[in-house]
């Protein structure tokens, strides 16, 4: 009888950090072609789709950083909460809240300096979205409330309160849909590039990228957000006032994702809709764990996910494989990804028994 | 305890590897029916492995084992007790809110199918009770139960499903010296009746009074085996170490100065909101040690908790130097030059998933020598840990390293390293060398005492009387949250001590 075990084994060398995700991807893009061939696609005509869809041509490259950046933003946020272990669930509510103030801004600030507009909306949605999620980690912190609940729960609240106001102050005038006015021009980010939609909004993702990876390295906050993750009794024990850090951890993951929803409104929507994210907050938890709660993990794992969004349209158009498949793709690259890691502690071993 | 007899178990060749680790070496073991049989070493000597092969909760890598004669391919502690083999661990797992009874019978195959039969089985339960002493209530709860009644639970769990193999892990660990001696009345009625005894231990003297026959390993092998009645501790000390074991510690004669920790009329509830501590009062001064000597449980946990700041009494006051302390404040510790050793280093002490460095710069990593404008001074951090690494000798592969993959007394070693850096006046340690080896024991040992020499006053948490009676200047014991008594070291007998520690007044 062949019996498997699962043991612990040896640290992995640094190399094993680029080659475990190219690995996975590879792994995912193989078990992919199950779904694939099941929809009735073409293999081989549907991958060269996929990535020429995303990557082929200078608009889709620009592209895949437009839909990339919202995902970068709220992958970042969901990644700096969990290194600290508080669960944020809640970006999509954060990055709400930062798309709402930004609105209420962006429509009425019109007599203002134009230099100012953009500063004070892209700082106003950053504490708008950390506000929001500074209310779990008070309720975390003060009362013991779980974190993967409350934040979960006021997406919900979020969601509501947005459709109240579109259907009430913030409507258009004269719109019968829930939809706001159209955000002055001056609270518009410019578009970096000519004919395309890559907008300023990128940059302060990529800038996001470094400043996290800069706060998580080098500075005492860093280290005390880290120190309450890894053990939030020993920080504790250590001096570390763990309640201050878990509130300014909230308050850095909200605003990220705040931004997010800043960026959406104000370089992609140019008003508040209903649907203003597709699920980006969600999709920044499977971001974040694909990237390995690493700064440099999300960003290319935030890539990762739009060439796969942006690249199934064209596949879908030129194959008849439907879109869904991005997100089956999408899921399967997570859980891959997830196996894999577990084996970076773990190996298993055939035990022969007589 | 004849050698004609055949053996009961027999393990042979027996190796068994955890990564690079190698924990059992080609042992060869046997049991004989109507013996206590002591396993005897060092922590980490391989006693516990070899044992929890034979309960089939690990797999040896080679090697076989033959039990009653039979060869027997062990993959689940059920395939062991279902051939008679119990193991007894030195934690128990009792759910508290279960009837002893209902932990005795659960799981335990009551021949009636899925129906529990309580009415046999308390039979069969008193009747147990009455031929080996193992006197306890089937019908209270097990979470009313102390630790000695607990264990009476498991052997009595064990004895229902028929075992006549009984492993016991360290059974005195957590016991009483009077529940010691019950427990042992226990053991030797057992193997009157023909059952065997396995007993693992590294306390020469119990190991000298309970068994009849001693097997002693060390560093996975077996380096002898010695009837009790042919040996002495002397010799079992060399066997188990290898080496001489430091007869005493040196120790200089030092006048206690000023007092550095004074602790007045404190009070505190544990978690279940019972009384832990009533009207407790010490003081420690410069250049002495305090040693404070009890069983676990009786109120040391939560008394080094709110020494350490992290959690707040219902009663009294606590002066560090002159200064008070400010309860649930670990920071105020901090300040006040307190090092600080607890009990669970790994669960309070450590961050085992961060390297060694950011664990040795966890309690000033916001000092301005670390950092500035809340930018971290790596270079700086570097220096200061390298030089703890090599100023306490912890062996790592440096100071990137993860901390959970240091030994037990290099984990202890970093724990000191960070706590004693900063000079500390007043130096709290809760079992300071609980689980370590004798090597790492004696350099700890080395180290309280070199503080003491340089002018700290230490408060010496420790259930090893051993150590107590070596290290310290006075003696307090603790039972029930309350002080039974105080003792200069050069006078307190052990007796006296060991009345205290199961609560007689005298």
């Amino acid at each position: 009888m062949i019996r498997f075990k699962i043991e612990k084994r040896k640290p992995l060398p640094g190399w094993a950090k680029i080659v475990i995700p190219i690995a996975a991807i590879m792994v995912t893009l193989i078990l992919s072609a199950i779904p694939i061939l099941i929809a009735g696609g073409h293999l081989w005509k549907s991958y060269f789709y996929l990535f020429y869809g995303a990557l082929g041509t200078r608009f889709n490259l620009l592209e895949t950083f437009v839909k990339a950046s919202p995902l970068l933003m709220t992958g970042l946020a969901v990644a700096f909460a969990f290194r600290a272990k508080f669960w944020n669930i809640g970006a999509e509510g954060q990055l709400l809240a930062g798309a709402l103030v930004a609105t209420v801004l962006g429509v009425s600030m019109g007599g203002f300096p134009h230099a100012l507009v953009l500063p004070i909306i892209i700082i106003a949605g950053f504490l708008a979205g950390g506000i929001w999620a500074s209310i779990p980690a008070i309720l975390k912190t003060k009362l013991k409330v779980d974190d993967v609940v409350s934040t979960l729960l006021l997406n919900y609240v979020m969601i509501h309160i947005m459709g109240a106001l579109l259907f009430g102050p913030l409507q258009q005038p004269g719109s019968s849909w829930p939809r706001s006015s159209a955000i002055v021009e001056a609270a518009c980010y410019p578009i970096l590039m000519t004919r395309s939609r890559f907008h300023m909004g990128i940059l302060i993702a990529l800038l996001a990228v470094f400043v996290i990876w800069f706060i998580n390295k080098k500075t005492t906050f860093g280290y005390q957000s880290k120190a309450v993750g890894v053990n939030v009794r020993a920080a504790h024990f250590g001096g570390i006032n763990t309640t201050s850090v878990i509130l300014w951890t909230a308050l850095i993951s909200g605003g990220l994702a705040g931004l997010a929803g800043v960026g959406e409104l104000c370089a992609i929507q140019y008003r508040l809709i209903m649907d203003i994210s597709p699920g980006y907050g969600y999709s920044g938890i499977v971001i974040a764990m694909l990237g390995n709660l690493h700064p440099v993990g999300v960003l290319f794992s935030s890539l990762f996910f739009s060439v796969i969004i942006v690249g199934a349209q064209t596949m879908s158009r030129m194959t008849g494989v439907p879109t869904y498949i991005a997100e089956v793709i999408q899921g399967m690259a997570l859980m891959v990804m997830l196996i894999f890691l577990l084996f970076t502690e773990y190996k298993l071993r055939m035990v022969r028994k007589s | 305890m004849g050698d004609t007899q055949t053996p009961v178990v027999r393990m042979s060749g027996i190796t068994k590897h955890f990564l690079d680790v190698t924990a059992n070496k080609d042992i060869t073991f046997h049991l004989y029916p109507g013996e206590i049989c002591a396993l005897l070493g060092e922590n980490g000597a391989g006693k516990t492995t070899l044992m929890n092969i034979l309960f089939g909760y690990y797999t040896c890598d080679e090697g076989e084992i033959f039990i009653k004669g039979e060869k027997a391919n062990l993959s689940a502690p059920k395939d062991a007790i279902s051939r008679g083999v119990g193991m007894i661990h030195q934690h128990f797992a009792l759910v508290p809110s279960h009837t002893v009874l209902e932990i005795i019978i659960i799981g335990a195959d009551s021949g009636r199918g899925i129906f529990l039969d309580f009415k046999t089985a308390r039979q069969e339960i008193l009747q147990f009770q009455e031929r080996f002493g193992l006197k306890i209530d089937p019908d209270a709860r097990v979470w009313t139960l102390s630790v000695g009644e607990q264990q009476k639970v498991e052997i009595l769990k064990a004895l229902y499903r028929d075992v006549d193999i009984l492993i016991m892990d360290e059974p005195t660990a957590v016991l009483a010296p009077s529940e010691t001696e019950e427990l042992f009345k226990t053991l030797r009625s057992l193997v009157e009746e023909g059952r065997s005894v396995v007993f693992i231990s590294h306390k020469l003297n119990e190991v000298m009074d309970i068994s009849d026959r001693i097997v002693v390993l060390r560093a996975g092998r077996v380096v002898a085996e010695r009837n009790t009645a042919e040996t002495n501790t002397r010799e079992l000390a060399n066997l188990m170490v290898g080496r001489d074991l430091l007869e005493s510690i040196e120790k200089k004669t030092l006048e206690p100065g000023q007092p550095v920790l004074e602790i007045i009329d404190l009070g505190a509830v544990d978690d279940k909101n019972l009384p832990a501590i009533t009207n407790l009062n010490l003081v420690v001064r410069q250049n002495e040690i305090l040693g404070m000597a009890g069983i676990s449980g009786n109120g040391q946990t939560e008394l080094c908790e709110i020494i350490f700041g992290m959690r707040a009494p219902t009663d009294g006051i606590i002066k560090v130097g002159n200064s008070p302390l400010k309860f649930g404040s670990p920071a105020s510790a901090i300040k006040l030059r307190m090092g600080r050793i607890p009990e669970d280093r790994i669960g309070t002490g450590l961050m085992m998933d961060l390297s060694v460095e950011e664990n040795m710069i966890l309690e000033n990593h916001t000092s301005s020598d670390f950092h500035r404008y809340g930018l971290m001074k790596s270079k700086k951090i570097r220096q200061f840990s390298d030089d703890l690494i090599s100023a306490y000798s912890i062996t790592t592969a440096g100071r990137d390293a993860a901390t959970k993959s240091l030994s037990g007394g290099n984990l202890q070693k970093v724990m000191l390293a960070r706590e004693l850096s900063g000079g500390p006046a007043v130096i709290v340690a809760s079992q300071p060398t609980r689980g370590l080896d004798v090597g790492a024991m004696e350099y700890i040992h080395q180290r309280i005492l070199k503080e003491r020499e340089r002018g700290a006053g230490i408060l010496l948490i420790s259930e090893d009387l051993d150590e107590i009676f070596a290290l310290s200047d006075r003696i307090v014991v603790i039972y029930e949250g309350k002080i039974m008594g105080e003792a200069s070291g050069a006078e307190a007998s052990r007796e006296q001590i060991g009345l205290w520690m199961s609560g007689v007044e005298k």
